[in-house]
């Protein structure tokens, strides 16, 4: 039988969808998201001041993100519409991050299987709760997965990697200067050096926080939080790392991946 | 669903809402059979003062369908962001709805932006927002709102009047809205001092609303025995802080010891 020619087969086709979003995604540096002892905290390495790749979405709800920022920026805008729409029409109790993910989970299913071009993004949505028990953490990948995390979830080029240093220092009900801490550690490779706090975006969802949760720590605040993760290091300090961080001063932009070990 | 995912263009959330589900909005134009009148209940006096690094706004908590006292514990002052707040007048069905949908709207500016809308760009939109209601205006359904702001720009507290027709007119000093604003205004030109501190000024304005419920019927003084209090807020720097229960008893105790012996309340000197 002969095929037309130009056949691909489907699953060719997704192979080679699949293989294209990741290696736009591998192409960013990673961001981290987690929970601390009052709620959700999270830290990317961002050296714009405009272009967010954290963000809020509602009173409880925050957005995370990695990838192609055009593609992003209407998934988060999508997101801040929807949230709108729900807490208006019914209660601002009765928009939930569960949904969200639902929502952001159709539309990048649909893209991947429907464009020519799947969309080389991969999100958080985190949801904080009254308690810690009731707060949410999912990962949605380009295809349209989610992955309901259980504490703490990384995204981006490294993810593997970073996660992996993150576990080593995650545990329950840290405090925030050391949740800061665990996440810096995680973002930084072994005897690469911290970013600047000019360099990094952090937020948190705050459970303590009236109306709306959401918080970004920028500026004097989170300069006195960085140094107050450096100054007391009884609980977990940073020297069993692998490396010491005293040198080599690469560019924020040096340690890029180059998307070519996906 | 897809819809959400379209880019308006706008960060508006009232252009959003209009064309995404327009029912929803409070101002959709309806033709009504006959005029409503005061068959629905009507919300009445807001007043608002500045006081030194920032504005204050309070609200009785009456609202009346005629002559009938339809609620004893109605909230009309609203919170609209963390450095602005609404007080409404007038239908209050309507008002609650408009009050919801303009907290909305510079909350999603605010996110969809990453910036807050500078002071007067948010008394405008509340302009148009009122202006949008104008045909239901005309058919009985009358909303007014009162807009008070800290500005960090300045330092200070600012306070927007409206008509029905939209605005926004920013007012000086002190202002009130509502069937006893009227009286609340002769008080407040006699006791509002400028720049006098945010304690002085919340006693003015609780002064203002009693001598409005003393002189007006749809105006609702405090109710010490089921202990409701008006409704006080106050926006500083440090951002919008409604004043609790027990706080604002303690300012009528005294306001109401005060009038035991006196009932017109403080005199403002002659010369």
């Amino acid at each position: 039988m002969s095929m037309p020619f130009g056949y691909a087969s489907p699953e060719q086709i997704m192979r080679d969808r699949a293989e294209y979003a990741r290696k736009g995604i591998a192409r960013g540096r990673s961001v981290v998201v987690m929970q601390y002892a009052d709620g959700i905290l999270f830290v990317a390495p961002n050296p714009s001041k405009a272009l967010h790749k954290i963000s809020e979405i509602y009173d409880r709800i925050g957005f995370a993100a990695v990838g192609r920022y055009n593609e992003f920026e209407s998934l988060r805008l999508a997101g801040i519409r929807y949230a709108d729409i729900n807490g208006y029409t019914y209660n601002r109790s009765d928009v939930t991050g569960r949904g969200l993910a639902n929502l952001y989970a159709q539309q990048l299913g649909m893209i991947f299987t429907e464009s020519i071009k799947s969309l080389e993004v991969e999100i958080v949505v985190a949801e904080v709760g009254e308690e810690p028990e009731r707060d949410q953490i999912y990962r949605l990948t380009f295809d349209g997965s989610v992955f309901d995390e259980q504490g703490m979830a990384v995204i981006g080029g490294q993810a593997e990697a970073v996660s992996g240093r993150l576990k080593e220092r995650y545990r329950e009900g840290l405090p925030l200067a050391q949740a800061l801490e665990a996440a810096l550690f995680a973002l930084t490779e072994p005897g690469g050096e911290r970013p600047a706090p000019a360099q990094l975006e952090v937020a948190v969802l705050d459970r303590n926080r009236e109306h709306r949760k959401f918080l970004r720590l920028a500026g004097p605040r989170l300069q006195r939080l960085l140094e107050e993760t450096e100054l007391p290091t009884p609980p977990a300090e940073p020297s069993p790392a692998p490396a010491p961080e005293t040198q080599p001063p690469i560019g924020p932009e040096g340690e890029i991946d180059t998307g070519s070990g996906e | 669903m897809n819809n959400l995912f379209t880019n308006t263009g706008s960060p508006s959330f009232t252009e959003f809402l209009g064309a995404y589900a327009p029912d929803l909005l409070p101002t959709r134009a309806q033709a009504l059979a006959v005029p409503v009148e005061d068959q629905i209940p009507h919300a009445t006096t807001i007043i608002a003062a500045t006081c030194a690094g920032g504005v204050v706004m309070a609200g009785d908590r009456r609202a009346t369908s005629g002559n009938i006292i339809s609620q004893r514990d109605m909230e009309k002052v609203f919170r609209t962001d963390d450095y602005s707040c609404v007080g409404i007048a007038g239908t209050a069905s309507t008002g609650i709805e408009l009050a919801r949908l303009y907290r909305v709207e510079l909350e999603h500016y605010e996110k969809m932006e990453g910036r807050s809308l500078s002071t007067e760009g948010k008394a405008n939109r509340l302009a148009t927002m009122i202006r949008g209601n104008l045909a239901m205006a005309m058919q009985g359904l009358v909303v007014v709102p009162l807009f008070a702001a800290y500005d960090p720009d300045r330092d200070a507290g600012r306070i927007f009047g409206y008509d029905v027709g939209g605005g926004p007119y920013e007012q000086r000093q002190y202002h009130s809205i509502g069937s006893g604003s009227i009286f609340a205004r002769g008080s407040l030109k006699k006791l509002y001092r400028e720049n006098s501190s945010a304690e002085d000024v919340v006693l003015t304005c609780l002064q203002a609303l009693y001598d409005a419920a003393d002189d007006d019927s749809a105006t609702g003084g405090p109710d010490v025995t089921r202990k409701i209090w008006p409704v006080v807020a106050v926006i500083t720097a440090d951002g919008y802080r409604r004043l609790s229960d027990d706080e604002v008893a303690e300012y009528v105790q005294r306001l109401i010891d005060g009038r035991m012996t006196d009932p017109d309340g403080p005199t403002a000197p002659l010369r």
